[in-house]
């Protein structure tokens, strides 16, 4: 077996991070993440459609004829996402109402295409859950910091539970208003890559 | 009326910008920006997708997908609801529409084609094309709008990352840390662009 089953579970977590290294899933990345309590639905979500999107696409691997496979496998997460979709709606209709467009989005989120026309389609069930799994917690990881230092720090709230007191409550932290816009986001993540490159030299491009 | 429709256009392209304010569209956004004559040919195509695919669904959605929007057919299927499927319908509408505009292009403008070749099928996904026609059911727009939006999006996503690529083919005569040189360094420069960009956010419409 080329693909070690540690290998395709632990790697995606630093050595080949889905969003710090393959630039796949940035969009829903930045845009879910002002709360915790939205990227971990959010997380949740991507996790189970990935695993179950790649454990499917793996089993049909030798029935999908080659020139139809994406849209084979875009009506096979797109019919994921639909399941996901309704389930949210059931369960956390309010957290399902913020997200808004972004769980649809999912089926665009280029890691679940990308894993499975790059891993899923070579490789057996099981080797592919685990390849699921793993990118999807690489992903989680990315999400769940920022979300964390962009909660802390814009409203003073880990998890909707108040841990620094802010100003207009009576407290004496004056929240930062910038990191629940857009752009804190991104210097969030551009810092989160540098630091994962300081530790991973191997990762620095040299040409960019 | 046209008023309206201008307002739109202005609020799609700028305050609202898909790829700054709301980051769709953001793989290829980052990927296709290291050189301006590559953003070009991606940012066309985009604009040219989105127009076409946001009405079109905006047909299905309101013609087919919608509750008693079946009733046109008979009224026996007036109490029928569909919406539930418009993400497996938009996503089908959209993979169709970017190989009837390969096709298109292909068969009557070959050096279009020629340009826009190997972009169009990244567009298919491309969140910025679904994430348009997702906002069009989410604040339902009539046809009308959904053209004005659909326009209005992508040239704003145009706009956004022919400016990144100039800014990125300008980068290489500076002097960038290593660990954040390539990527590291794009999203600083974004998280740049959206700020400037949020300055439209002030305007008043």
């Amino acid at each position: 077996m080329a693909v070690k089953k540690s290998e395709a579970a632990l790697d995606p977590l630093f050595n080949n991070n889905p969003i710090a290294l393959q630039v796949l899933g940035i969009c829903s990345a930045l845009a879910v993440t002002t709360k915790m309590e939205t990227s971990v639905v959010m997380c949740a979500a991507v996790i189970g459609v990935l695993t179950l999107s790649n454990l499917t696409i793996s089993l049909l691997r030798h029935q999908i004829p080659n020139s139809i496979r994406i849209i084979v496998q875009l009506t096979v997460i797109a019919s994921l996402v639909i399941v996901t979709d309704q389930i949210l709606k059931a369960y956390v209709f309010e957290i399902s109402k913020q997200l808004s467009v972004f769980v649809g989005l999912i089926i665009t989120n280029c890691i679940i295409m990308g894993r499975a026309e790059a891993f899923a389609m070579q490789n057996p069930p099981s080797l592919a859950i685990l390849d699921g799994i793993g990118n999807g917690i690489g992903y989680s990881a990315i999400l769940m910091v920022t979300a964390f230092l962009r909660e802390l720090f814009g409203s003073g709230k880990l998890y909707g539970y108040s841990v620094l007191p802010t100003v207009s409550e009576g407290g004496w932290y004056l929240p930062n208003g910038l990191m629940l816009l857009s752009p804190a986001a991104f210097f969030i993540i551009g810092g989160l890559i540098w630091a994962l490159r300081v530790y991973k030299p191997a990762q620095i491009e040299m040409d960019g | 009326m046209f008023e309206e429709y201008l307002n739109l256009a202005v609020k799609a392209i700028f305050i609202e910008n898909m790829a700054l304010t709301f980051f769709l569209g953001m793989c290829s956004f980052l990927a296709v920006s290291k050189k301006v004559e590559t953003a070009v040919g991606l940012g066309l195509a985009v604009i040219f997708v989105l127009t076409v695919t946001v009405p079109a669904n905006n047909l299905i959605q309101t013609y087919l997908l919608n509750e008693g929007a079946l009733a046109w057919i008979s009224p026996e299927f007036a109490g029928v609801d569909l919406t539930f499927l418009n993400l497996l319908c938009f996503i089908g509408t959209i993979a169709a529409m970017v190989q009837l505009v390969e096709m298109t292009t292909d068969r009557f403008f070959p050096a279009l084609h020629a340009t826009l070749g190997i972009f169009l099928p990244l567009i298919a996904v491309n969140c910025a094309i679904l994430g348009g026609s997702l906002f069009m059911v989410e604040r339902d727009y009539d046809f009308g709008e959904s053209v004005v939006f659909g326009l209005g999006n992508g040239i704003g996503w145009f706009l956004a990352v022919v400016a990144l690529a100039s800014i990125r083919e300008r980068l290489r005569y500076s002097n960038v840390p290593h660990g954040l040189r390539g990527l590291g360094m794009t999203f600083v420069i974004t998280g740049l662009m959206a700020f400037g960009f949020m300055a439209f956010g002030g305007i008043q419409l």
